[in-house]
């Protein structure tokens, strides 16, 4: 008998490593600087939004994992953070 | 001897490199779409530049993941030559062949010139026809190009002779103003241990006739000739 397939909403964002030169993230503080805000500190990073099936929360967790660190982040350069929130049963 | 230069969706460079390879170097060569590519019948493979899947994700991820890539991998474990130029430079590391990132240049611009590089080591299938300290004429063309690699990797890479080709200006010195794009390094191009295979952000296809070149010179087809050189020995 096969178990119930649940579905999970998950969020992938992408940053570069803590120590690189983030060049975007400088242009984007440069050009806010311009406009007359007073920032600093600024990155720039990546998000994903998706739907994922699994058997449970753990397995979604895993897989998004995996997803991770074969494709969506460069583990050289990039650091990766991700939630996973149920949504249904199928 | 048979050349493969594979095509994915959107490499723009692959003629280029098929026409220096059939009618500048006169070796029988075929372009392969990256779907039907076999790695048994070619001696040797090309990737070529371009923006393979329009750069999405990162430079090469997608790329890395089609199956000609386990053929390029068996390609490279055998020891036969492997050449990423530019965009096939970021899906052989994006495919683990070769170390590090290519990351944004610095300047965040495409940065397309001629640039000179120097010659790290002719310990490679693409570099045995070029003496150590040669400096070379050959253009980039690229966003992403930054090369990049933690000390600790560097280092390893320098003992092992990883480091192919660096940017330097005219007198051959190693400096900021000779880097296009904020390499580590100065590094434009590294090698696999072996030394089989090799990527690299200049375009040699473009630097293969003295018609092509400001300088006069026809510096790229040195890599081309040293591939079938080294195969040949």
């Amino acid at each position: 008998m096969a178990s119930k397939m649940l579905s999970f909403k998950v969020r992938v964002e992408v940053w570069l490593k803590e120590g690189l030169v983030d060049a975007e993230g400088k242009t984007v503080e440069e050009a806010l600087n311009d406009l007359g805000y007073r920032v600093s500190s600024s990155r720039v990073g990546k998000v994903y939004e998706f739907v994922i099936k699994a058997g449970d929360e753990e397995e979604a967790k895993r897989l998004v994992n995996e997803m991770c660190t074969r494709l969506l982040a460069n583990p050289v350069k990039d650091k990766f953070i991700y939630e996973v929130k149920k949504i249904g049963v199928q | 001897m048979r050349f493969a230069v594979i095509q994915f969706p959107g490499s723009n460079c692959d003629y280029d490199v098929v026409y220096v390879l059939k009618n500048v170097l006169g070796v029988p060569t075929d372009l392969v779409w990256h779907k039907f590519f076999k790695g048994d019948v070619y001696d040797a493979v090309i990737l070529p530049g371009g923006f393979s899947y329009g750069d999405y994700l990162r430079s090469g991820a997608i790329a890395s993941h089609s199956p000609a890539m386990e053929e390029v991998k068996k390609i490279a474990e055998d020891g036969r030559p492997v050449l990423g130029i530019c965009n096939g430079f970021q899906i052989l590391i994006e495919a683990g062949l070769l170390p590090g990132a290519l990351m944004p240049n610095d300047c965040l611009k495409f940065v397309c010139k001629w640039v000179t590089l120097k010659c790290e080591t002719s310990g490679t299938a693409f570099t045995c026809m070029i003496p150590e300290g040669r400096l070379l004429h050959i253009p980039i063309a690229h966003r992403e190009g930054r090369y990049f690699n933690t000390r600790e990797e560097l280092e390893k890479m320098r003992e092992n002779r990883q480091i192919v080709f660096r940017y330097v200006d005219e007198k051959g010195e190693v400096n900021s103003k000779a880097n296009p794009n904020g390499s580590v390094e100065n590094i434009a191009s590294v090698c696999n241990v072996k030394g089989n295979v090799v990527g690299l952000m200049p375009h040699p296809e473009r630097a293969s006739e003295k018609v092509l070149s400001p300088y006069k010179d026809c510096d790229g087809i040195l890599l081309f000739k040293s591939m079938v050189r080294f195969l040949k020995s």
